[in-house]
């Protein structure tokens, strides 16, 4: 009750060093490909997703050659195995951040998780209260969400007459929480936020906004997609109610997230995908269900993709999240050090290391992120640019669009060197007159 | 780089004949979901004889280089345009653009819009390019009219 929660990893966890960083590259074969004519990859663009390294796609291809059977359906030898594979992925994930077996759910990706959680909200008269929704109540999100967790609860919203509102955010990128007790009311149902931001790099006081949430008697949702695969995330101490993340930007494969809940609120959560295998028992008039997490994941699993990802969640954990996290920041500072350098960019987001994770979005006033990213893209260099799914976000920043680079584990110095040289082309090619030095 | 050419900064920085005027029949806006980009066209037709004439095409155009450049050399070619010509640039431009480089282009028909070739290079910017142009095709249809003779694959976003 008196301990303070650490918002930061343990002190002594330190950046990888280059030979170090070495070896974990020499695992992903696709970081030694070339681009655009013969240029070495450089690959900055793991917020959108990661890559993959040889463990996880080994996986993944082992379960095809050996294990390949419907998991939970029928009862010969393979299928045995498989379902033993697939409920051993569960727990290895669950394990990753912090949670029991029976408290994760696969889904195909975070955005179905979250939709599976706004589905529930809207499932008729006969779900449990707190997941009845109706004109009167009020869904809260923040002005930073991807659309992945802004969308749903807007459809929600309209499904069930309820009132969605927002956190602001600040001009610095953090979230505005002077108003939080006029915005997080007893009318709030539902409290929805990302753990950091996929644009601004922003880590969200999740305590705090927890707190505001339980004060009230609302429900807490946590986008988490941009954390879990880039640092220590104990769903325990988050505190938060319900948690999706996504496998393919955590080094797992695509096709595969998972939401976390706890497991007394899933229990009372109604369905939301239905068919096959989620069942108990079934009459031409109505079915029973399964218990969690069965009764969510309705069809054949995607399996292979889970083992894949239990594979990824090993490999995280062998390097260490702390050291994975610390190297993270490592980069960030230097990038951010680099483009404070160049006074003819514009980080969008916080400029210091503050509650800052690995998403750095900049512009360079005059230029359209599209043309910055074209410029990188001819050097090799792969960054996301438009509105990186957070229209209103970019609105809210006066931005049309940024230029977003992400690191992970496999990025080097010289890959956040590389994206600085190949940025200083920018202002030559478009002509822009800088105040010293430029092009006149 | 190649793709920046002279001309398309130009064009970019001094987009000819930029901004919404009157009259017009009809006006359109279109967007590019993947990075915000938006242009707004109007349209004002005018019949000359037998021949429909583009009289005025004016438009907002918000976006990166490529887009804007793009409306600005559409602008250039099509005012005061008969549509068959309108037509033949708008299928010269796109076959040009969707070639994914195989076809050079003919600059006697594309004009300063030959300058987008190297556009065809990189498929994620084809859509940039042809943002103006998608625009400009949906708000002939709105008044009457239709931009090309058979239809057109669909590589912009109407919002």
């Amino acid at each position: 009750m008196t301990a303070t929660i650490p918002t930061e990893t343990a002190p002594r966890a330190t950046a990888f060093s280059g030979a170090e960083v070495a070896r974990i590259r020499a695992d992903f074969p696709i970081l030694s490909r070339t681009v655009r004519d013969g240029r070495r990859l450089v690959y900055l663009d793991s917020g959108a997703t990661s890559q993959k390294p040889r463990a996880v796609l080994d996986a993944e291809r082992d379960w095809y050659e050996r294990l390949n059977a419907a998991p939970h359906r029928g009862a010969h030898a393979l299928s045995e195995e498989a379902t033993e594979a697939y409920e051993s992925a569960r727990e290895r994930i669950a394990g990753f951040i912090g949670g029991p077996s029976n408290e994760l759910v696969f889904t195909k990706n975070a955005t179905e998780a979250i939709n599976l959680v706004a589905y529930a909200f809207s499932s008729g008269p006969a779900a449990p209260e707190r997941f009845r929704l109706g004109p009167g109540d009020e869904i809260v999100v923040t002005g930073m969400e991807h659309h992945a967790n802004l969308i749903p609860w807007q459809e929600l919203a309209r499904r069930t007459g309820a009132t969605l509102r927002w956190l602001e955010v600040t001009a610095d990128g953090r979230l505005d929480l002077s108003g939080l007790e006029s915005v997080v009311t007893d009318r709030t149902r539902v409290l929805a936020f990302s753990h950091q931001s996929n644009v601004l790099g922003t880590v969200n006081p999740v305590a705090r906004l927890v707190e505001a949430a339980r004060a009230v008697g609302a429900l807490t949702v946590l986008d988490a997609c941009q954390s879990v695969p880039h640092l220590p995330v104990d769903v325990a101490t988050l505190g938060v109610d319900l948690l999706a993340f996504s496998g393919h930007k955590m080094l797992g494969p695509m096709g595969i997230g998972g939401l976390w809940g706890r497991s007394e609120i899933l229990d009372e959560m109604p369905v939301f995908l239905t068919g096959g295998s989620m069942i108990e028992t079934v009459t031409m008039e109505s079915a029973t269900y399964a218990p969690v997490p069965q009764k969510f994941e309705a069809g054949v699993p995607n399996a292979a993709q889970a083992i894949g990802l239990a594979a990824a969640c090993d490999y995280l954990t062998d390097l260490g999240m702390d050291r994975v996290h610390a190297h993270e920041q490592m980069l960030t500072e230097r990038l951010l050090a680099g483009l404070a350098e160049r006074t003819w960019t514009r980080v969008i987001g916080p400029t210091d290391m503050v509650e800052r994770g690995g998403a750095v979005a900049f512009v360079v006033d005059g230029v359209h992120s599209h043309d910055v990213g074209q410029v990188l893209d001819d050097a090799g260099v792969a960054v996301r640019v438009g509105h990186h799914c957070a229209w209103p976000l970019h609105r809210t920043m006066g931005v049309t669009a940024t230029t977003r680079a992400t690191v992970y584990t496999y990025t080097t110095t010289e890959e956040i060197d590389a994206l600085l040289t190949a940025l200083d082309q920018v202002p030559q090619i478009f002509g822009l007159h800088l105040p010293t030095g430029g092009e006149g | 780089m190649d793709l920046y050419q002279e001309l398309i900064l130009e064009h970019s920085k001094r987009p000819h004949r930029a901004g919404l005027r009157e009259p017009f029949e009809a006006e359109v806006h279109h967007v590019n979901p993947t990075c915000g980009d938006e242009v707004t066209v109007r349209v004002h037709v005018t019949q000359d004889g037998n021949s429909t004439v583009l009289e005025d095409v004016s438009y907002d155009a918000l976006g990166c280089s490529i887009s804007v450049a793009s409306a600005s050399m559409m602008a250039q070619s099509v005012i005061g345009a008969p549509l068959e010509e309108a037509s033949r640039v708008y299928e010269a431009v796109r076959t040009m653009l969707t070639s994914k480089g195989s076809d050079a282009g003919d600059e006697d028909v594309i004009g300063d819009g030959i300058a987008l070739a190297g556009v065809a290079k990189y498929p994620a910017r084809v859509k940039c390019a042809l943002l103006g142009w998608m625009a400009l095709e949906d708000a002939l249809a709105q008044s009457g009219h239709a931009l090309r003779a058979h239809q057109a694959t669909q590589e912009g976003h109407r919002s």
